[in-house]
């Protein structure tokens, strides 16, 4: 382990270099430059306010009547974005960067913290414009805002843990790859995002708790739409998933990683 | 600093039957394995010492590529181990791994960071990289426009901005036109100068004897034989022809230099000799003296083509002068059996002071890849010494009538 972040630490000009490149050449030869970063998920979130705001108005009593949904709103599709975003190139990055793993020896594991560091960049930047919306409007949630961080952690503990599995898997059985992108969109609508798990019938509302996401969406929504700190208890499943998914990850590189350069 | 110690190599690949049988092998792994091995390299020894340079021979597919990839450590062994020590720079095929959508420049800071260098010293050193590659402005463009030699061009000019202690380079230079191959080897030759261990894989006969001390053949992923570069390419050009006689034999000769013969031996070079003006046999010759070397062939079947092939080589195995029956365009049709040839070549040697040898060939059509009947290294050795000409340097006789006139100001 220690000299894998010795290995990580001397190799630190190409993780930072990865990043700032992979950054300019998104935006290098558009008119709008950067811009697009901000305006893509702006759009996004315009979209479904306009769609579901009157659906859910009378269902969150709660909230400030006027951004109430709109932060609801936020507080999911920007954190699902970054957990979606970090899934989904991390299991696509060794065959993504096969050229490079097959002409160049280089530590391995760089590709998923470039994946993670890129992947908080873009975060971010939108989150950071959300936040100064938030401090514009009034709307701040205050110290509950602190609470963000370690869970946070968990969900990017959570998202690289999955996505180096899903990464490895993906070299060996490109099955895995088809398959995540029409896992994760059924994974986005059964996790309450656009809507509170209130409005589901009584029945099946007892049946969230299974998916990993609903605590750490829930903490999200309730820190910052309502100002209130999370249920730690709640969370305490999805750390020790997280965990566990994070060992048998590094597990399943270590064992593979060599063998990865011969199949890609 | 710069050794390189391979030890008993082996490199296979897995091969399965279909997808479902890899995944029972993963999720049973206590049953048998059901894959099976393609070797591409076994039982590959040899050290190289600090200040080397090796160079790597063999047909396409021998495992020349993945030798040095493993070496670089792109990919790991199944069996036995690789060590190398000190700063290594591996040029593998042409792009250093660069990506299509980043300028040229990006991409030299990706490679050059993955190289080791830091951040500062990169920028200090990309002017310098800038000046060696030549590419102008194309570096702020995107690689994927670039051609194979500006990419080549651009890797070797950052894998060798700063002296390596070992430097790898895998067939990539034979994409860049001659003055580039020129500047990159001069370099190369300064580094071994330092102290660079070199390894190079080519197919480019002169470059492998010109720079390196020592060579490695493989065939079929076996270390065939390891020795002088001019032995070693001897043996590799006879290899080429006599894929299914393999009657390729090696003597040494009396100075300690090797002799290779090959070939299916349905004809035989039976003397081969230099004749002066005189009538006499020689071995040492003047310079700028009118000669005839005399090859004489004994056909041992009935033959539909016959051409006689020989090559002029210097001290070091470099060849001065080559050609053969085909292209002079008197090759023999339909040779019947048992017949006795007389081939004389008369011409002035146009040779600078030195030791020479000559090799003779008998085979068909233009080369002898096609049908091999003899091919002996060595056949003829001679000496060429200056007695009456001006003294001059080179391999080259070429005598200059001089003028020079004094401008009066």
């Amino acid at each position: 382990m220690k000299s894998t972040l010795q290995a990580l630490w001397a190799y630190r000009s190409f993780i930072i270099g990865s990043v700032q490149r992979e950054f300019q050449v998104r935006y290098q030869k558009s008119l709008l430059g950067a811009t697009w970063a901000i305006l893509n998920p702006l759009a996004m979130i315009m979209v479904y306010t306009v769609i579901f705001s009157q659906i859910m108005r009378a269902r969150l009593p709660g909230l400030d009547p006027t951004f109430g949904y709109s932060i609801y709103l936020c507080a999911g599709l920007l954190t699902w974005g970054l957990f979606s975003e970090i899934a989904n190139r991390a299991q696509s990055m060794f065959i993504e960067h096969a050229n490079l793993l097959k002409k160049i020896n280089f530590p391995r594991f760089c590709l998923p913290i470039i994946v993670v560091s890129s992947a908080l960049l873009n975060f971010f930047i939108i989150f950071g414009i959300f936040v100064i919306f938030l401090l514009v409007s009034g709307n701040f949630p205050g110290w509950p805002f602190v609470a963000l961080v370690p869970v946070l952690a968990v969900l990017i503990i959570f998202a690289i843990s999955l996505g180096i599995i899903l990464g490895v898997l993906n070299v060996f059985f490109r099955d895995v790859g088809q398959g995540f992108g029409i896992i994760l969109q059924f994974w986005f609508w059964l996790t309450p995002i656009v809507y509170s798990a209130s409005i589901l019938p009584t029945g099946l509302q007892p049946w969230m708790v299974l998916n990993p996401m609903t605590s750490l969406m829930t903490a999200f929504q309730g820190i910052l739409a309502e100002g209130r700190w999370p249920d730690w208890s709640s969370l305490l499943p999805v750390t020790l998933l997280s965990a566990g998914l994070c060992v048998l990850s590094l597990r399943l590189f270590r064992q593979r990683a060599g063998e990865i350069v011969d199949e890609i | 600093m710069g050794t390189v110690t391979v030890a008993a190599l082996g490199k296979a690949y897995k091969q399965y039957p279909s997808q479902r049988t890899r995944l029972k092998e993963w999720l049973l792994p206590w049953s048998k394995p059901c894959h099976s091995l393609k070797w591409i390299l076994k039982d590959i020894s040899f050290i190289v010492q600090p200040g080397e340079a090796v160079g790597v021979i063999g047909v396409n597919g021998a495992g020349k590529s993945t030798l040095l990839k493993l070496l670089t450590g792109t990919t790991q062994p199944t069996l036995g181990s690789v060590k190398l020590e000190g700063r290594v720079a591996a040029m593998l095929e042409l792009g250093m791994g660069f990506h299509p959508d980043f300028t040229g420049r990006q991409n030299v800071y990706m490679a050059g960071q993955l190289l080791g260098y830091g951040m500062g010293e990169l920028e200090g050193l990309m002017p310098e990289i800038e000046a060696f590659a030549e590419i102008g402005e194309y570096i702020d463009q995107p690689v994927r426009i670039y051609s194979s030699g500006m990419q080549m061009r651009l890797a070797f000019s950052v894998a060798t901005a700063r002296r390596p202690d070992i430097l790898v380079v895998d067939e990539a230079l034979a994409v860049g036109d001659a003055y580039f191959q020129h500047k990159s080897f001069d370099r190369i030759r300064e580094y071994r100068r330092k102290g660079t261990t070199l390894l190079i894989v080519s197919h480019d006969k002169v470059a492998i004897q010109s720079i390196c001390d020592r060579a490695i053949l493989l065939d079929a992923g076996r270390l065939a034989m390891e020795g002088h570069p001019e032995a070693v390419m001897d043996y590799y050009n006879a290899m080429l022809a006599d894929r299914e006689n393999k009657s390729v034999r090696q003597m040494g000769t009396q100075d300690g230099k090797v002799q290779t013969i090959s070939g299916s031996g349905e004809a035989t070079v039976i003397d081969i000799a230099m004749i002066d003006a005189h009538d006499q046999r020689v071995e040492v010759v003047k310079v700028g003296e009118a000669v005839c070397l005399r090859i004489v062939v004994e056909v041992r079947a009935d033959l539909p083509e016959l051409v006689l092939g020989y090559m002029i080589k210097d001290r070091l195995g470099q060849p001065v002068f080559g050609t053969n029956s085909h292209h002079l365009k008197r090759s023999l049709a339909s040779v019947p059996k048992g017949a006795r040839i007389e081939f004389q070549f008369r011409f002035l040697v146009g040779l600078g002071v030195g030791a020479y040898s000559v090799a003779v060939a008998l085979h068909t059509s233009d080369n002898h890849i096609a049908h091999n009947y003899e091919w002996r290294d060595l056949a003829f050795m001679f000496n060429v010494i200056n007695i009456d000409q001006s003294p001059f340097v080179g391999l080259a006789w070429l005598p200059p009538v001089m003028e020079c006139k004094l401008n009066e100001r």
